[in-house]
């Protein structure tokens, strides 16, 4: 990569690029990297799973129903993962699965982050009452357990996959609209603000374009985590029947009646949660690297 | 120290009446009325409909309602469950208990091990120990806690035989009066051979189900707490002077980064009380997490009001309590204050 070759040649004192100086804190941490690999790799299962999964995700093969594994005697090489009660492919609807997964991730994650920048910026901006009635809600919305408050919202808006979203967007907004308030704020007092401004920034100009960089870094690191979480609490919502709904293959609504196959098929039960904490794990493990990489008090010790 | 108190106390008074707030409108915010809900689905004739909506007060403004509902708050009147008809208060704390003591013995097994584990790890900062214990404390964080509680059920119950599947107790081979709501103690003062086992046994694996998440964020943050202070320059005067490495961890480390540890501890709580309704459900365990899951799928809507609204406040006040605890612990802010 030109990045590595730019930080590899120590002798410049040209201070490298930001892009560069990053991947050569973050790559300092080998499980952030191989989170990251991991990362990769499902996205592009997510992008290629009608090509890479051996079957159609929702048919159902009558003549298949419940088989083990190939590993297992009973099992056919043609399912790898085995089979579920009404003979769909374990392995297809997994794949098919990281594309709702990795979608909810997205755009929780995404929504939080810019609402939350939105919101958390003009109460740094406004103060006054304004500030003081978001900061009070945001307070309410924390002072329930979030997967609570994710279920009570889909309870009254519905189930579905669009609504799970909603639900736990809206649970994990207040953290990003404290973080964004809280750094807006001391950055606020920096002389390159006042400098700007005597230069004559109007408002957006300053909430933009100076201030909102130099408050990313913890944002950044907070929107991986909420990718993660939003992904257990998107499943836990689909394991209670309140997610996503059948047929569709998310990895949480797969579980939803796996209770009874624990004495039968411990396949069915495995593997869908599997793929959750791999998956997970793996957005946790980046998430950490990039915390690392980016929190400059960590880079000077 | 009052003062903070107070402050603090008075810092709660919006965010109490915001969730009163929150839990009012959430029955307004259901697409038809109350009433309707009640029927069920053979409906309803329009006049006992009307005379229903008088009757409960469906038909008056919404800040007469929301007037009566805070008074009735205050007496401790939350109404009553549309499914059994009894006040959601008394139904709460009978199954509160349950949830309680599950808790109880989530976080005690959370610290047991995410205490040390946190500390060798900081202490040995940079081994194989170091390494191997966070990547098994990130996959606890990562832990899809519903999943792992079946797969325990599976393995422990099933495979081996090692633990029972479901509930508090054995009910074929005890009985006992719930008197205090925690089946253990419960157990002892029945006097009952093999009660208080038969109760520790039902409770091995929802503890572990319901301690992982806290016990992973317990091991990361006494690490990094740990790490901190022993960079400390009065570490290593300490170690200067000639301490031996136990009393420079035990007594000097830990004691100051233990005020980090507790606070995590505290905000757990939260963690636990999301955690119950997922662990309960799975387990089939009488709390009031179950109790939300039920009440939700029952559209048994002042269940769920008075539910939020109690658990909320619950939350609200472990929060203040871990805010005083660690002005307690922490002189620099008993000081200041």
């Amino acid at each position: 990569m030109t990045e590595t070759t730019q930080t590899q040649d120590g002798g410049t004192v040209r201070a490298a690029h930001p892009l560069a100086e990053f991947w050569f804190y973050f790559r300092e941490n080998k499980g952030a990297v191989a989170g990251l690999g991991f990362v990769i790799i499902l996205v592009l299962t997510a992008i290629l799973a009608d090509l890479i999964a051996p079957h159609d995700p929702v048919e159902q093969y009558r003549d298949a129903l419940q088989l083990p594994p190939f590993w297992v005697d009973e099992g056919r090489l043609e399912y790898l993962l085995g089979t579920d009660a009404t003979g769909r492919d374990i392995l297809s609807r997994i794949i098919h699965g990281t594309r709702y997964s990795l979608l909810i991730g997205f755009i929780v994650a995404g929504v939080c982050l810019s609402s939350g920048i939105v919101i958390g910026m003009l109460s740094a901006f406004l103060r006054g009452i304004f500030d003081t009635i978001v900061m009070r809600v945001m307070d309410i919305i924390l002072a329930v357990p979030s997967l609570l408050l994710a279920l009570v919202v889909v309870a009254i808006i519905g189930p579905g996959l669009e609504n799970v979203m909603i639900a736990v967007a809206i649970v994990y907004v207040p953290h990003f609209v404290r973080l964004t308030r809280a750094s807006a704020m001391s950055e606020l007092s920096r002389d390159y603000v006042t400098a700007s401004r005597v230069a004559g920034a109007g408002p957006f100009r300053l909430m933009f374009n100076a201030v909102l960089p130099n408050c990313m870094a913890p944002l950044i690191v907070q929107a991986t985590l909420a990718f993660s979480t939003a992904i257990l609490d998107a499943a836990a919502l689909g394991f209670l029947g309140l997610g996503a709904q059948p047929p569709i293959p998310e990895w949480g609504t797969m579980l939803a009646d796996s209770r009874e196959f624990i004495t039968s098929a411990w396949w069915i039960v495995t593997f869908p949660g599997l793929a959750i904490l791999i998956t997970v794990l793996a957005i946790n493990l980046m998430g950490d690297g990039l915390r690392d990489a980016l929190d400059p008090r960590l880079k000077r010790s | 120290m009052f003062r903070f108190l107070i402050t603090r106390l008075a810092m709660l008074v919006p965010t109490f009446i915001g969730v009163t707030i929150i839990s009012f409108l959430l029955i307004r915010a259901i697409p038809g009325d109350p009433i309707e809900l009640l029927s069920g689905e053979r409906g309803m004739d329009p006049d006992r409909h009307a005379e229903l909506m008088t009757q409960f007060g469906f038909d008056r403004p919404l800040y007469e309602q929301y007037g009566s509902y805070l008074l009735g708050i205050i007496q401790g009147d939350l109404g009553n469950s549309i499914t059994t008809k009894q006040p959601v208060l008394s139904e709460f704390l009978t199954l509160f208990p349950a949830t309680l003591e599950l808790s109880i013995f989530a976080i005690l097994f959370a610290v047991a091990i995410g205490l040390p584990i946190g500390i060798i790890a900081a202490v040995r900062r940079g081994s194989a120990f170091d390494h191997s214990s966070m990547t098994f404390a990130l996959a606890g964080y990562s832990m899809p806690i519903f999943w792992w509680g079946i797969l325990l059920i599976m393995v422990s119950s099933t495979w081996l035989g090692l633990t029972p599947v479901s509930g508090r107790s054995d009910l074929i081979r005890f009985y006992y009066e719930n008197v205090t709501g925690f089946m253990v103690i419960d157990a002892y003062r029945s006097g009952q051979e093999g009660a208080v086992l038969d109760a520790l046994r039902h409770l091995v694996l929802p503890t572990i189900v319901l301690g992982t998440i806290p016990m992973a964020v317990i091991a990361r943050q006494t690490r990094s707490a740990m790490m901190n202070v022993l960079n400390e320059d009065y570490v290593r005067t300490a170690r200067a002077k000639g301490l031996s490495s136990g009393r420079i961890i035990g007594l000097h480390a830990l004691r100051n980064a233990l005020i980090t540890v507790v606070t995590v501890i505290g905000l757990q709580v939260g963690v636990l009380l999301a955690g119950a309704i997922l662990t309960e459900t799975i387990f089939a365990w009488p709390g009031v997490g179950k109790w939300m899951v039920d009440s939700i799928s029952r559209r048994d809507y002042p269940s769920v009001q008075g539910g939020l609204l109690l658990i909320a406040t619950l939350v609200m006040m472990v929060n203040l309590l871990v805010d005083l605890l660690y002005g307690l612990i922490n002189p620099r802010i008993r000081h200041a204050r």
